[in-house]
């Protein structure tokens, strides 16, 4: 791992998604550039409409039928935009996984939890029975905490809390041992108590796999948590990046600058924050 | 479709912006731009035409009876062979400069003057039933909706059951039971009837989504009453539905009429409705067969142009509001 | 589920009384004096009330909705003595214009109404969804745009234009398919085959046009849920997340009204019938209009609704298994 820790594990380079309309091409992200090194964790910022969800759809080759995706996307010396779609296929899921805002309607409704988390697995794994894909699906229930998980994997999506659908939602990334999740506004939906325990649970599945972890979020007190690089987006194009402590304290541009005024101030705050919402607990 | 389906991805990405200017500033012009969008759309416009050539054609009915020069009830024996059981002289059920589209076997009544005066039987009726049930199904969906609790579940009750019967059976028994008098405003109390529940369902959603917004709230706030909200706040909110659906509405209670007629529960003889002009040529259509395809064809165009109208405008009210 | 069960049974019992009542009023107001029609032309003052006293007519309102309520369960007789009509267990009345009970009468017809149902449910569940899902894949291009404007054009086409057309088409301008003559199944096939083609398309083409843009639509919102996103940022190949994450959430609904249009169709298809001159329960329905024979209309009205009301539940019980969500919302 420290042999290659020098080279990023994703490197974006000019990336530009342009969407075709009846007045032009309108461009939603503008000539991206930013790196995550291996086993680092980056967040990019930004209000909503600001492209960085385009950002990630882009990174996974799942952009929106009809949109133009130009630069370059290079992920563990693999160049994603000159892949073929099966090859692409392959690595979704398996090397790069995603988790979504909300949880509840990302899952499918038909199935139950367990046939999600087990079908990833056993598309990407040959040969696996249904019974090793379950024992797989359990056991990524439990590393994500889920109480009496060989019950709760035959439950269906609607029986899970919000916070508890989002833990399903990263065991299903989790059982594939991917290099690299990108997780977009993975605590938006959730209630605030619940945030800091999914924030908390995404930190320490890093620390255990060594996985690299993009965050996506508009909430810059949820990036200071997690991650050590933060890019800063603005309708479309990139605002100003750096170390997360460097962002925090010295903000080079008024926008960032905006967006920090908007979060309560780091030291104290997380804990006023933590002690806020343990009060909103206590209700 | 992919074109609105990816414009709108692009508002999706971009729109949401502190900046939503051109979104306040494009309601007057974008209700211009739909007219002009529906202008532009040839199949519509066609099918416009062609309602309002048989609204046109209804309302004219005498004028235009008087320039074919025979009435709808008009007997004329000489445009038919009652050696052949009455089937009409000449070619295609007896067309000439005559009788512009042939005459009924038999009779030989003017099928031209059948084919106008049916046109006001039909036109007349589906307007009547949908404005009728429009103005139910508009009335208890927003009380249901807006006032919730038993209200609601009364109406909601009322509405299943009805939906629950097989209302086509049941026009029937009932319209056979009925007196035959007045037959055409039987008809439109029948079929709506049974018609205002699709509608109400729809309103009564609505209603209950609108009903939690903002403006709806700070009306209430401000000491507004009940109607007063229903009314200022509310309906203008549902008039794009309501469009909709009361286009959607006109084919079908046209085909309703007709289907009634045709079955002989619907408008008595001798007044002419499609329905019954091609239920009386059932027996003639081996032999005769202009008979059926000349009301056949004017029902069938209706209708089309009624649904592709309704489904034209459900379209450009449905990418207007993902716009707007 | 036991609970929920029950809580169904109840409401449709609740709403087949309720239209029992409802037909049973508007007939009890509105229909001539069946009495009168019975004796006929030339009929004195006492032989019309010696009938309204052998058929119970002159019992009030309640008494006549009892028994006919009970004559549906226990059977019922009519008259009395050496005239006396039995009408058996699920009595819906007795037709004095054909000297038959409903019930027999009904179920004479109900295997007719019943092949045209079956054959046409299938052509319209093929046509309509296979339409659907072509139209949902080649969104926006040519074949989507053909198989929209056909539904538009099938939705529009009444029943008996179409049937009538078609007879004159195939049967008398081109001769590609016999006359219709009734021959059973086993004496004619081919005959028999074809006496039905023709209903089944006739009753299918508007169905079908309903169910392709119904299945478009669904499929088309389905491609766009969250969790066929979430499939493909699984990894799963494009046929796994169109049969299994697309295709099941988006063909669910078709259900609910698959199994009411159908219950629907049991009862009778009253114009096709008509048209073809099949001897269907919507024939019976059609005749006995013109007859104004009105025990037959009742009895139809109510089968219709019956089926109907049936079609509903059985649809709700489907449910239960189909959607996993209703599962456990009922029994929670």
């Amino acid at each position: 791992m420290s042999a290659t820790e020098t080279q990023a594990l994703l490197r974006v380079r000019g990336l530009t998604v342009a969407f075709p309309t009846a007045r032009g091409n309108v461009d939603v992200v503008k000539s991206l550039d930013f790196d995550l090194a291996r086993g680092s964790a980056l967040g990019i910022v930004g209000e909503s409409g600001s492209g960085k969800s385009m950002t990630s759809l882009a990174v996974m080759g799942l952009l929106p039928k009809g949109a133009i995706r130009t630069g370059s996307i290079e992920f563990d010396g693999t160049e994603l935009t000159a892949l073929r779609e099966r090859e692409m296929q392959s690595i979704r899921g398996d090397r790069i996984a995603m988790i979504f805002q909300d949880p509840l309607s990302s899952l499918n409704p038909y199935y139950t939890v367990g046939t999600q988390i087990a079908e990833a697995y056993r598309s990407h794994r040959r040969g696996v029975t249904r019974r090793q894909a379950r024992a797989v699906a359990i056991e990524a229930m439990e590393r994500v905490h889920i109480r009496d998980a060989a019950r709760r994997v035959d439950h269906y999506p609607h029986q899970f809390s919000g916070g508890m659908r989002q833990r399903v939602m990263i065991a299903m990334t989790l059982s594939m041992e991917p290099d690299l999740i990108i997780a977009d506004e993975p605590t938006t939906a959730l209630d605030v108590t619940v945030q800091a325990q999914i924030l908390d649970l995404l930190a320490e599945i890093r620390a255990d796999t060594g996985a690299g972890l993009v965050l996506i979020t508009h909430d810059l007190a949820v990036v200071s948590e997690v991650t050590d690089h933060i890019v800063v987006m603005r309708d479309g194009g990139l605002v100003e990046q750096g170390a997360a402590e460097r962002i925090f304290c010295d903000p080079q541009e008024a926008y960032t600058r905006m967006l920090l005024d908007a979060v309560p101030r780091i030291d104290d705050e997380i804990g006023l924050l933590r002690t806020m919402t343990a009060a909103q607990e206590d209700r | 479709m992919t074109f609105t389906s990816t414009e709108l991805e692009v508002e999706g990405a971009t729109g949401g912006e502190p900046g939503g200017e051109p979104a306040t500033a494009s309601p007057p012009a974008s209700g211009r731009r739909l007219a002009r969008t529906f202008l532009r759309d040839r199949v519509a416009v066609a099918c416009c035409v062609y309602i309002l050539l048989i609204v046109l054609m209804a309302l004219t009915a005498p004028l235009l009876v008087k320039l074919s020069g025979y009435g709808p009830l008009e007997f004329d024996q000489s445009a038919v062979d009652p050696n052949l059981g009455g089937l009409p002289l000449g070619w295609g059920g007896g067309i000439g400069a005559e009788h512009w589209f042939g005459v009924e076997p038999g009779s030989g009544r003017d099928i031209f003057a059948r084919i106008v005066y049916g046109a006001r039987v039909s036109m007349t009726i589906a307007l009547l039933a949908t404005a009728l049930t429009s103005t139910l199904g508009i009335v208890f969906g927003l009380v249901a909706g807006y006032f919730g609790g038993r209200v609601d579940m009364l109406i909601s009750r009322v509405m299943e059951f009805l939906m629950a019967f097989p209302a086509l059976i049941f026009m029937i028994a009932v319209l056979s039971a009925l007196p035959a008098e007045n037959r055409q405003y039987l008809l439109v109390l029948v079929i709506s009837f049974f018609g205002w529940p699709y509608l109400a369902r729809i309103v009564r959603g609505q209603t209950m989504s609108i009903k939690e917004r903002e403006f709806v709230e700070s009306a209430k706030a401000s000491g507004a009453t009940s109607a007063q909200i229903i009314f200022k706040e509310i309906l203008p909110n549902l008039t794009s539905t309501i469009i909709v659906m009361t286009t959607l509405a006109v084919p079908g209670y046209v085909g309703t009429e007709a289907g009634l007629s045709f079955l002989g529960v619907g408008v008595v003889p001798p007044t002419p409705s499609w329905g019954q002009m091609i239920a009386s040529s059932v027996p003639w259509y081996a032999v005769d067969p202009a008979y059926f395809l000349f009301p056949g064809t004017f029902l069938f165009l209706l209708v089309l142009s009624f649904t592709v109208l309704g489904d034209r405008i459900r379209k450009i009210a449905e990418s207007g509001e993902g716009r707007v | 589920m036991i609970r929920f069960l029950v809580n169904r049974l109840l409401g449709m019992a609740v709403v087949l009384f309720l239209v029992c009542l409802f037909t049973f009023v508007i007939f009890f107001v509105l229909s001539p004096d069946p009495a009168v029609q019975i004796c006929g032309k030339n009929c004195s003052v006492e032989a019309i009330d010696q009938i309204r006293a052998n058929l119970g007519l002159d019992q009030p309102f309640w008494a006549q909705f009892w028994t006919f309520i009970s004559g549906l369960f226990a059977g019922r007789t009519y008259g009395t003595g050496a005239n006396m009509i039995e009408c058996a267990a699920p009595c819906l009345g007795y037709s004095f214009q054909s000297s038959q009970p409903v019930t027999d009468m009904i179920l004479q017809r109900l295997p007719v109404s019943a092949t045209v149902a079956i054959g046409a449910a299938v052509l319209w569940l093929l046509a309509g969804v296979g339409g659907g899902l072509i139209s949902a894949v080649r969104e926006g291009r040519f074949a989507d745009r053909f198989i929209t404007g056909l539904s538009l054009t099938g939705m529009s086409i009444p029943n008996y234009v179409l049937g009538l057309s078609l007879q004159f088409l195939l049967v008398v301008t081109l001769g590609w398919l016999p006359f219709p003559q009734a021959v059973p199944f086993g004496e004619d096939p081919a005959q028999w085959f074809a006496n039905f083609l023709m209903p089944w398309i006739v009753l299918s083409i508007g169905a079908a046009a309903v169910y392709t843009r119904l299945t478009r639509a669904n499929v088309i919102e389905t491609l766009q849920e969250n969790y066929v996103r979430t499939a493909r940022a699984k990894g799963l190949s494009p046929g796994l997340v169109w049969r299994r994450h697309a295709l099941r959430p988006a063909l669910t609904p078709i259900v609910t009204i698959f199994g009411m249009d159908f219950a629907g169709l049991l009862g009778g298809a009253l114009i096709t019938e008509t048209v073809f001159g099949l001897n269907g329960v919507g024939k019976l329905a059609a005749d006995s209009i013109t007859k104004n024979d009105q025990p037959v209309i009742m009895g139809v009205t109510l089968l219709a609704a019956f089926l109907v009301v049936v079609g509903n539940m059985v649809v709700d019980l489907l449910y239960t298994t189909i959607d996993p969500r209703v599962r456990v919302g009922s029994t929670a």
